[in-house]
């Protein structure tokens, strides 16, 4: 599997330019209200309410899936539910789009490699 | 039933009904016209059940951060829902939806997607799914239907749109409205319709760059219909506002192109924008190369239509290409008992789908107190001519922004065309070229292509102009049949009956966080 380079969040806030919105520091600190998810192994700092997609972007992280014919890297396209370009694993559970669900601390996200069903023919 | 009354005054003191209870009127989708329809209907008495897939009420419009999100965001970085009069009128129907609630009027079902209706002796059953597996939810049953469904964006295939930091315009401004999120921080906006303007202003407002906004056709077309722009003033208004933030934020406006590749292999780097020709094929050379590390596109939205075409409701071909509901005066669509308001009938925006909303609620209170459709109020008078006049704008702002034939030059053989599945133009162009294919639905039995989890969502309109032959004429598509309108689980599929023995409804107003089964 490819590895994606997380690097510093791109979300509101990290921009320095005029009108951005002020950052809030998400994270598992402990005392602020963020918390942390699991993304293949690595903790990413997600804000109450949020979206795994959203969560995900926010760490400048664009792809959680690869394709089943080519296995391509895939990431969140429509945000609303509609194109399911943003399916991912959560908790061992496949095919959940990344767009609709909140993320909630401790999740357990991993990259899903095709279908996600790989376990079925092991 | 023309004449039944509203059985609001049947009901023991608002408690839990179950599911033989019949409501007088089911509305889907709690958007700008769901809700405006659902409190008009319940100001006049009517008893209805209100259900929408999102956790909150207002649609993509007035979508905004979850309350736990916005309350640990400084009050700057919350997006505003809309314009300030926009928030008003949103605020209002969130005012009268309350009241409504605690009367009993309405009855509200957050996170319930409504996958398939079924005609249950005079009435239809709503059966619904919720949480994000698709797990069985309650059936509804009411006498008559409103689909206030709204759209999706509707996109065109290009070199490398599959590419990671490659997002939907309107799925730029969904991650930001309501998950505070950005996909990079130098984003391209592109595609065409007034809708990118909007996503443009909202990426700078949150901080991203935007260095360009790459507009397929041209603003030209609107200044050809004044009297349509006269009749709706707020919409080039709306424009020069958005056109004048886009200047002070230093956003290069770019139309008559588009973006013909995208370079990157795992991620966005850069984008080639190419001019255009009158028929929106791309001048050979003329590439330049923007660097970025996103880019947002999309082409207008596009309506959304499982329920309706389920039921059989007839359809038309806007001046887009799109197929919408066919609706009468007043919002009837051409099956019985069946209402459609806002973006279903034809992408409009925002302001058609609130006078929408409301006219179908009266005209169905009409139908349900048995009242001739001629004795009409003077509101539904003036909503009327309102609504003609935004109606005309809708049909100007589709004939604008309509594809041209051209744009299919630009997408390459090895170019993917269904995401889903990964079809390839190439391997339409063999099935249409080669294997005689003439239309979408055979182009998908040779191919795949629109097969996959979206079923046709988001490539459907590629695929069907891929089918036909440059310059052919348009013939009217059939609408794409899509049953279930979203994912089922199995066991949810296996607990749905048609009408006898469901369960009861729930009437647990908590939207259902859909967690269910992903812990483990």
């Amino acid at each position: 599997m490819r590895r994606i380079r997380a690097r510093t969040s791109p979300g509101p806030g990290a921009a320095t330019e005029a009108g951005a919105g002020s950052g809030v520091e998400g994270g598992g600190t402990g005392d602020g209200p963020g918390f942390e998810f699991t993304f293949d192994g690595r903790p990413v700092a997600a804000l109450p309410g949020q979206s795994l997609a959203a969560a995900l972007w926010s760490a400048g992280v664009l792809s959680w899936r690869t394709t089943r014919v080519n296995g391509r890297p895939r990431g969140a396209f429509c945000s609303i539910g509609t194109c399911h370009d943003c399916l991912v694993t959560v908790n061992g559970t496949p095919n959940i789009r990344a767009c609709l669900l909140p993320a909630v601390p401790r999740d357990r996200v991993t990259t899903q490699e095709g279908s996600g069903r790989a376990g079925l023919h092991e | 039933m023309p004449g039944s009354t509203s059985d609001r005054a049947e009901r023991a003191d608002g408690r839990s009904r179950t599911a033989g209870d019949v409501a007088c009127l089911a509305v889907v989708g709690a958007g700008p016209a769901g809700l405006a329809a659902a409190v008009t209907a319940a100001d006049h008495g009517l008893d209805v059940v209100l259900l929408d897939a999102a956790a909150s009420p207002g649609g993509q419009y007035y979508r905004s951060p979850p309350e736990e999100l916005a309350a640990v965001l400084p009050r700057a970085a919350v997006p505003p829902r809309a314009a300030p009069k926009g928030q008003r009128v949103f605020s209002g129907l969130m005012d009268r939806l309350a009241a409504h609630r605690a009367a009993g009027g309405i009855r509200y079902l957050p996170g319930h997607h409504v996958w398939t209706v079924t005609r249950t002796g005079s009435g239809w059953t709503l059966h619904t799914v919720v949480g994000a597996r698709g797990e069985g939810g309650p059936a509804v049953r009411a006498r008559r239907l409103l689909l206030a469904t709204g759209a999706y964006e509707r996109q065109l295939p290009f070199p490398g749109w599959t590419t990671p930091g490659v997002v939907g315009a309107a799925g730029a401004q969904a991650m930001l409205k309501s998950g505070h999120a950005l996909p990079g921080r130098r984003v391209v906006v592109a595609g065409s319709g007034p809708l990118l303007q909007a996503v443009a202003v909202s990426l700078v407002r949150a901080g991203a760059r935007v260095p360009a906004l790459v507009e397929a056709a041209g603003y030209g077309g609107y200044a050809a219909a004044p009297r349509v722009l006269a009749a709706n003033p707020s919409k080039p208004a709306e424009g020069l506002r958005h056109g004048a933030a886009l200047v002070r934020a230093g956003v290069r406006v770019m139309s008559h192109r588009a973006v013909t590749a995208v370079h990157g292999t795992d991620r966005v780097e850069a984008v080639t924008v190419s001019r255009l020709d009158r028929d929106w094929r791309p001048v050979p050379d003329s590439g330049r190369t923007i660097t970025c590390d996103a880019l947002a596109v999309g082409h207008g939205l596009t309506p959304q239509l499982e329920l309706a075409v389920e039921i059989g409701c007839a359809t038309r071909t806007c001046a887009d290409g799109s197929l919408a509901v066919r609706l009468d005066e007043r919002l009837s669509t051409t099956v019985p008992g069946v209402w459609a308001a806002g973006e279903p009938g034809g992408i409009g925006g925002v302001g058609l789908a609130l006078t929408e909303g409301e006219l179908a609620a009266h005209a169905i209170a009409a139908d349900v107190q048995g009242r001739s459709p001629r004795e009409t109020s003077g509101r539904v008078r003036s909503l009327g001519r309102a609504r003609r006049g935004q109606r005309a704008f809708a049909e100007l702002m589709a004939e604008v922004h309509r594809p041209g034939h051209g744009w299919r030059d630009w997408v390459e053989d090895d170019t993917e065309v269904c995401r889903c599945e990964e079809v390839t133009a190439g391997r339409i162009r063999t099935a249409v070229g080669e294997l005689g294919a003439a239309d979408a639905r055979t182009v998908k039995l040779l191919t795949r292509a629109g097969m996959g989890w979206c079923q046709g969502r988001t490539c459907g309109f590629a695929v069907r102009a891929l089918a036909v032959s440059a310059g052919a004429a348009a013939r009217d598509p059939a609408p794409d049949r899509r049953m279930p309108a979203c994912p089922v689980l199995l066991s949810a599929l296996a607990g749905a009956d048609g009408a006898d023995g469901m369960e009861p409804l729930d009437v647990d107003e908590s939207p259902d966080t859909g967690r269910g089964g992903t812990r483990s």
